[in-house]
């Protein structure tokens, strides 16, 4: 194994933390703010990237792809939360998960029936699709590059949304008491709204970004909801900083645990039997983390009570 | 509770007289799915024990299903192929015995439930949700990436294993063993409600502080609870491998995990037959809607959700009209 | 003197800058009631959770019946004998009033890992529940729901569960809180003959039913106790009409 490998793997392992944070950072500010276990977040990934590959096949241009992510994502989160969402911020975990899980059969179904079974293809534009060489040179993909970018970027806005902003008062004044927020003068639900919007918009983009590399499909979005949620549990809930952490903490170790674990194990096994219980270790290596975290912290790195 | 005695004894024989009809009528197919609904009812009544009584809102209880279903699977090949299963340690034989097969589901999935209790229930709410959905999927990613029983194909059994005294691969008398697994789980499910520890794990999922202060460990009574409830899902599990001659990485998959949430919450939460109600149920819906439109899921959705909104007793709440008793 | 079967050994429990228990001691002796009292945000529920085992004391022990229990949680200190009271009702509250003193009775006689019989058909753990809900009068409401029983009822219910523990001490957070005049009355009426099976720390808020019940007083303010003593020393003591039974208006 080579430097430039190693640093390759890692530069994926930061390439996918940095798109499970956009999807975590809305899970963990909608259940930090309205107490809401959304497990139909998965779903709105998928309906960014099935409008950015509807809008990149009509118009073949990538930026409006995204921006049609965004508004798509954003518009259907803000649907689903005044038409169903907002019926359950009183209700127990229990409802939550059951209608949510509903929402997820309605959407995933529905796009189905929209699109059909077959993956979609959304491709990297033209300018992007080479690789570019970094210092030392190492050569990487220019695409994974700028995912990697504009994610940093965005949770840089976040940080500062969250911290400066009017929008940021209301939200950390919401997660600690719900009262307080309606006391000054807030409407609770417009805020509510909107950020069940926002954070349906950064998954939106999520899928988007991710859906040029991979395919887009049906089912797309809840393996990487699931991934989400390990890393909230890892960051613990409500943290968006516990958010970012967790999230490249479980995309390196996914991503390296593939690669590192077949070669050290090769050095005690055959190659093929290396490969296979390699890869079978790696597979569980992030819940390991999750697990261990847990038996140390068990309300997460960054969580309270 | 009258008429949901009544209610329960219907919805109980409902299933072995379908079964009777589809036999009198050479329906093999309708007797398949009656089994089918009374292995998912098992399951879920499984499930309903932590959730139901205990509060535990437990989204991996696929995992359990699995490991019941690969117990099935792993012992049955190695059983098909005359070649012992090599640990190390010892050398375990293949077994096309169903009691042996069933034993070993109910003790792996029951320590396997002991280890994500263990860790899980240090937690509660909704990192308890995340966590156990968690585990469902490592179990997941695990079999789908080890090579050994199929990985992602999964693992067919040619012949389906045997019971003492029974022909197993006759349906109807497959059915007759599978309900009275169901219905002795259940017995036992309405006995142990009733019981002390039962008392103790319903007061936990009220009042843990209530619990506590009458110095019993909230803690110890979920673990149990977890175990038995993994246990009982686990025998589901090998049933189920067992109708299907087959067994593969899906039945770890999390929407199996949701389905029995479903299920429960479909017939009514808090009721022992409530599972049993529910997966009739899906298994109905299921058959019927998926006659009539390829996206049928898209209706299971709306009822679901409109359950979920509007009709939070389930089936057996709105025919009874009234809420769950929770032992 | 007999030895106190409860002892609180300077226990101190800060949160952040606030010293919510600020180096406080006191005992609890066999037969006695003694009533801690002090205004609101006194402290007097963080030490309360400190000697039930929800809360830990930063630094201090607590001793119970001689033995070291600082460390131990809430249910191994309800073993020991520790019957709590909540001063909001903490109770199965779609469970039968019988089913919540059974509870317990079963807790009591740690029969709790009985999976088979059925715990109401269980002669011995429902009769001792029974005795309990005699006791406090609740005999004629055992089969109704919790959640359907007035404030009052669910007073006596608590204490009823306590008593099914048969503990060595009673740790009782405003019993009579929310009661009306006869309700207080009868409960004064019933800590009154209880202090003879157990001792009684009381916290409370109704200074007519701590003076005519308690043998001896604590008084905390910001956390410390000033003063204890006997209900006339308490009365007369300057520093505590000053700090506190000025304001309330001692009758």
């Amino acid at each position: 194994m080579t430097t430039l490998l190693l640093i390759e793997q890692v530069l994926n392992g930061l390439q996918s933390g940095i798109m499970l944070f956009l999807m975590a950072a809305g899970l963990t500010l909608i259940f930090g703010v309205m107490g809401l276990i959304n497990l139909a977040h998965g779903s709105l990934y998928m309906i960014g990237a099935f409008a950015a590959a509807a809008v990149a096949g009509a118009t073949g241009s990538f930026v409006l792809a995204l921006c049609a992510s965004l508004i798509t994502a954003a518009a259907a989160g803000a649907i689903i939360e005044v038409g169903v969402i907002r019926r359950l911020y009183d209700r127990d975990h229990l409802d939550q998960v059951l209608a949510t899980f509903a929402l997820i059969l309605i959407l995933s179904e529905g796009t189905r029936w929209a699109f059909g079974s077959f993956p979609l293809y959304l491709d990297v534009p033209a300018a992007l699709a080479g690789p570019v060489t970094l210092p030392g040179g190492i050569r990487y993909p220019a695409y994974r590059l700028l995912i990697i970018g504009v994610g940093l970027i965005i949770a840089a806005g976040l940080f500062l949304l969250i911290a400066r902003t009017r929008i940021g008062i209301q939200i950390r004044a919401g997660e600690s008491d719900r009262e307080m927020i309606a006391a000054l003068g807030v409407d609770i639900s417009k805020l509510y709204t909107l950020i069940f919007a926002l954070g349906a918009a950064l998954a939106g983009l999520a899928g988007a970004l991710v859906g040029a590399i991979q395919s887009v499909q049906v089912g797309m979005g809840e393996p990487v909801l699931i991934l989400a949620f390990v890393v909230i549990v890892i960051g613990g809930i409500g943290s968006i900083k516990g958010a970012l952490v967790g999230a490249l903490l479980v995309g390196l170790t996914d991503t390296l645990g593939g690669v590192l674990l077949p070669l050290a194990l090769s050095g005690v096994m055959d190659a093929s039997a290396a490969t296979s219980v390699g890869s079978a270790l790696a597979s569980m290596s992030i819940y390991i983390l999750m697990a261990v975290v847990l038996i140390f912290r068990p309300t997460g790195l960054y969580g309270t009570a | 509770m009258q008429r949901e005695t009544v209610l329960n004894t219907l919805v109980f024989l409902a299933l072995p007289a379908v079964a009777a009809i589809a036999l009198v009528l050479d329906e093999p197919f309708t007797i398949t799915l009656a089994t089918r609904a009374a292995i998912l009812a098992l399951a879920a009544v499984g499930l309903n024990l932590a959730l139901g009584l205990g509060g535990l809102v437990s989204l991996g209880h696929a995992v359990f299903f699995g490991l019941g279903g690969y117990a099935m699977g792993i012992l049955a090949s190695h059983a098909q192929s005359y070649a012992p299963l090599d640990l190390g340690l010892f050398v375990i034989e293949g077994t096309k015995s169903m009691p042996v097969i069933w034993l070993t589901a109910v003790v792996v999935s029951a320590l396997a439930a002991l280890l994500i209790g263990l860790l899980a229930l240090r937690t509660a709410g909704v990192y308890f949700i995340m966590i156990t959905l968690a585990f469902g999927q490592m179990f997941y990613y695990f079999t789908i990436s080890w090579p050994a029983y199929g990985g992602e194909d999964g693992l067919s059994i040619y012949v389906r294993n045997s019971f003492p005294g029974l022909n197993t691969l006759d349906p109807i008398q497959f059915f007759g063993l599978v309900f009275a697994v169901l219905a002795i789980v259940l017995f036992i499910m309405g006995r142990i409600e009733r019981s002390a520890f039962g008392l103790a794990l319903g007061t936990a999922r009220q009042n843990a502080a209530r619990v506590e202060t009458v110095g019993l460990s909230p803690f110890h009574l979920r673990l149990v609870a977890f175990v038995i409830s993994g246990a009982v899902t686990g025998l589901a599990g090998a049933l189920f491998a067992d109708l299907n001659r087959f067994v593969s990485p899906t039945m770890f998959s999390w929407q199996m995990s949701g389905e029995f949430i479903v299920f429960i919450v479909l017939g009514g939460i808090g009721r022992l037959f409530g599972p049993v109600v529910g997966a009739c149920l899906f298994v109905l819906l299921e058959h019927l809607l998926s006659g009539v439109s390829e996206f049928w899921l898209i209706y299971l959705g709306a009822i679901l959700l409109f359950v979920v909104l509007f009709a939070r007793g389930g089936v057996i709440g709105a025919l009874v009209g009234r809420g769950g008793h929770h032992g | 003197m007999a030895d106190p079967l409860l002892e609180i050994q300077a226990v101190s429990k800060s949160f952040g800058a606030l010293r919510a228990t600020d180096d406080v001691s006191l005992t609890l002796l066999p037969g006695e009631i003694h009533a801690l009292i002090g205004p609101n945000g006194a402290g007097k529920s963080t030490l309360i959770q400190q000697v039930a085992g929800a809360l830990v004391p930063d630094t201090g022990r607590i001793l119970f019946d001689g033995r070291d229990v600082t460390a131990l949680g809430t249910a191994e200190r309800a073993q020991a004998g520790l019957g709590r009271t909540f001063q909001i009702s903490a109770l199965a509250m779609e469970n039968s009033v019988l089913q919540n003193a059974v509870l317990g009775a079963v807790g009591a006689s740690r029969r709790v890992w009985r999976f088979a019989r059925s715990v109401m058909r269980d002669s011995d753990v429902r009769s001792h529940a029974e005795a309990a809900l005699n006791r406090v009068g609740l005999s004629d409401v055992a089969n109704m729901r919790v959640g359907e029983l007035s404030h009052g009822q669910r007073r006596l219910l608590e204490v009823a569960v306590a008593l099914t523990l048969r503990p060595k001490v009673f740790l009782m957070d405003e019993p009579m809180a929310g009661l009306g005049a006869e309700g207080s009355a009868r409960m004064t009426g019933f800590l009154d003959g209880l202090r003879s099976e157990a001792p009684i720390l009381l916290v409370e808020h109704d200074m007519d039913a701590v003076f005519a019940l308690a043998d001896r007083i604590s008084v905390l303010v910001s956390g410390r106790v000033i003063a204890t003593g006997t209900p006339a020393d308490i009365r007369s003591n300057a520093e505590v009409r000053t700090a506190y039974l000025g304001e309330e208006g001692l009758s």
